[in-house]
């Protein structure tokens, strides 16, 4: 329920209030607002695309990658990128406080038929929950 | 006690003794504190080695701070030290960018700095807390300058989209008024005898008055418009000098529109330890610290130099790197030890020999995105129009901060401002902006703060998204509850002859300072393995 409000006020609001999240030089200190982000193409541009590329095809790095979505076969099954999203892999942070479950369904499903990827069935919320960590990560200082 | 003898000096152990009585524990701290025992981390001295034997080899990789020092305290200890570092420079995230520089990011989008000759903006760390000893120490040891970093600035702006209009308002403005109103609420159920029961009458009376000298009320207890608010906010006219040089006092904001803004968030921002007073940052940019380390251990690093694996066994270290000075062919270094700098973001994709829950931690801490903006302006328009003076400007809106140099105040000409701050969601946007987008929206943000100049006077900018830096990956590590407690002491303790050591390694996540604690730590741990190695 909780999660539904938060929801609804993500996508009334332009802008979301600061979250109040410090980090530590932090720097910032405290994270930047929220894009409201209602389809899985939104989800892409706004979070995705700055490690995995506009494109989908990653990127090569000193001794190491941001793996290419485009033509990548781990995509087949959805439970493999709800789960990294969910929970990150490596480097890769999780997003399970950043996104819903509404969310994380519409970027599996953008990733998983677009970049030449064609794995049509759909992804729905209810694959996405049952994923979510029943403790969720949390950053600590 | 007779007064026949002048009373003694009490020693330190009695002082200390009769402040915790006194005033419990956090006040016993404070006071150790103060005199010389606690401090903010936990560095005291640098570690003495000493009696290394004869031609024990150590490789070093990567040569930022951690590297670096670790090159330096170990080479001083009598080892054989080699760093290889894949950058065509050393520093590591220690960086300054300058006129004439390029940034080349994941994706291909370069960028060239067209700053004017002298400014510089820190896209990497920016300012250093004054109880970062370890880090201070060595700045102080190896001859960096360093000058004050100002933090708190009450002139500067603070902006809600959906508080005051949308309008920035004063730091000032805004920190008196929720003082001032906060107390006089607290004042008014002492009066109104709500709190009776929890406090008695004498605590009563110190509360009262310290909420009318503290809050900056009138004597009855209100916070409103006159001289003992204005003192505190500004007057609407300012105080002057001869006739007319009255001050008309100015109107707090409505209490309402203080407590639902939200703004107080930056009020808290600079309470916590590691934004307290005093910071500093090195005179002519960050990067004169890497410059500093550079000069005492430069004759020990390769550059250039792309670690693909990192071998172990019962004799020593292998590691194999492409060296890019020569085309990329496969060379490879050995060694008895090996201090790896590494970040994780990068670490954790190469074939390290390592055992299980050592790899295991590897690929445990994930690294944060942050993007940071450098914008020159043709004239310095915060100080000659808005009379702020280094400080930092704070919103709601993506870019979060406006940052202005703490340098070269009232100098005319081009100045460099740090223009975006982010980390968290809106730097995971940024960083998938091309460098002109980012400009853009810092640009329609920055106009905000301030109206009718900022565009006008931008000059050119760089952006640095530290995500999309093929070196690192990411900003910094970020590590959760759980990842500390299954794999933090796994990714400290050396593993046979390989020892980790970066900011990814110490308590100090983000900061140069867990660099040089976890840098000391790990030489600390190598030294006493080869000194038990027979």
């Amino acid at each position: 329920m909780r999660r539904i409000i938060c929801l609804s006020t993500l996508l009334a609001l332009p802008l979301l209030a600061p979250s109040g999240t410090a980090h530590a030089d932090s720097a910032s200190a405290f994270e930047g607002t929220v894009q409201p982000m209602a389809t899985g193409e939104d989800v892409y541009h706004h979070v995705c695309q700055g490690c995995h590329m506009p494109d989908g095809r990653g990127a090569v790095g000193a001794s190491a990658r941001f793996p290419a979505l485009a033509g990548n076969a781990r995509l087949q099954v959805s439970a493999y990128p709800i789960y990294v999203i969910m929970n990150g892999y490596g480097g890769m942070p999780w997003f399970s406080e950043m996104l819903t479950d509404q969310q994380i369904a519409g970027v599996v499903g953008y990733i998983r038929t677009h970049f030449g990827n064609n794995y049509t069935d759909p992804v729905t919320p209810a694959d996405v929950t049952p994923q979510r960590p029943a403790i969720p990560p949390k950053e600590i200082y | 006690m007779t007064d026949s003898h002048p009373p003694k000096t009490p020693t330190r152990r009695q002082l200390l003794t009769r402040i915790g009585t006194l005033a419990g524990s956090a006040a016993l701290y404070q006071a150790m504190t103060t005199m010389g025992h606690a401090q903010g981390t936990d560095f005291t001295a640098p570690p003495v080695l000493s009696g290394a034997r004869r031609g024990t080899r150590v490789l070093v990789l990567g040569a930022g701070l951690a590297g670096m020092l670790s090159a330096y305290e170990l080479r001083k200890a009598g080892y054989a030290v080699q760093v290889l570092e894949f950058q065509g420079r050393s520093g590591g995230r220690n960086i300054s960018l300058r006129g004439g520089d390029t940034v080349t990011e994941l994706g291909g989008a370069v960028q060239k700095v067209g700053f004017a000759s002298g400014n510089y903006i820190n896209p990497g760390p920016w300012r250093i807390p004054y109880h970062h000893q370890g880090l201070l120490h060595y700045c102080r040891e190896f001859g960096v300058e360093l000058e004050p970093f100002v933090e708190l600035n009450h002139n500067s702006w603070l902006h809600s989209s959906t508080a005051f209009d949308g309008k920035p308002v004063r730091y000032r403005e805004f920190s008196s008024d929720f003082t001032g109103f906060t107390t006089e609420l607290l004042g008014k159920a002492i009066d109104q005898h709500k709190l009776d029961d929890v406090v008695d009458a004498d605590e009563r009376e110190h509360l009262r008055t310290a909420m009318e000298q503290w809050g900056g009320l009138d004597p009855d207890l209100t916070y409103r418009k006159g001289d003992t608010s204005s003192q505190r906010r500004g007057y609407t006219r300012p105080q002057g000098g001869g006739i007319d040089g009255a001050p008309i006092p100015s109107d707090p904001f409505a209490r309402r529109d203080v407590l639902r803004s939200g703004l107080w968030t930056w009020m808290a921002f600079h309470e916590r330890l590691e934004m307290q007073t005093t910071m500093f940052q090195p005179v002519g940019g960050m990067d004169m610290i890497g410059k500093g380390f550079n000069r005492q251990v430069h004759d020990l690093i390769t550059l250039n130099c792309k670690v693909t694996s990192i071998q172990q066994d019962e004799h020593g270290v292998r590691v194999m790197y492409d060296d890019m000075n020569h085309g990329g062919v496969a060379r490879q270094a050995q060694a008895e030890y090996c201090v790896c700098t590494i970040p994780l973001s990068i670490l954790s994709q190469m074939d390290v020999q390592v055992s299980a829950p050592l790899k295991a931690a590897i690929m445990a801490v994930p690294y944060a995105s942050s993007v940071k903006m450098g914008m020159e302006f043709r004239r310095r328009f915060w100080e000659e129009d808005d009379q702020i003076y280094g400080g930092i400007s704070f919103t709601d809106q993506p870019i979060s901060q406006i940052s202005y140099p703490s340098h070269g105040y009232f100098s005319r000409g081009p100045a460099v401002l740090l223009g975006g701050y982010m980390f968290g969601p809106a730097a995971f946007d940024f960083a998938g902006m091309t460098p002109q987008a980012r400009l853009e929206q810092a640009l329609a943000q920055g106009e905000v703060l301030h109206p009718g100049t900022y565009r006008k006077e931008f000059s050119n900018g760089v952006s640095l998204a530290w995500s999309r830096v093929p070196w690192a990956l990411g900003c910094c590590s970020m590590w959760s509850e759980q990842a500390r407690k299954t794999h933090y002491k796994t990714l400290c303790t050396m593993d046979n002859r390989i020892v980790l050591a970066g900011e990814h390694a110490s308590y100090v996540g983000c900061w140069q300072e867990g660099a040089i604690l976890s840098a000391l730590d790990a030489v600390t741990q190598l030294h006493k393995r080869a000194q038990g190695a027979s």
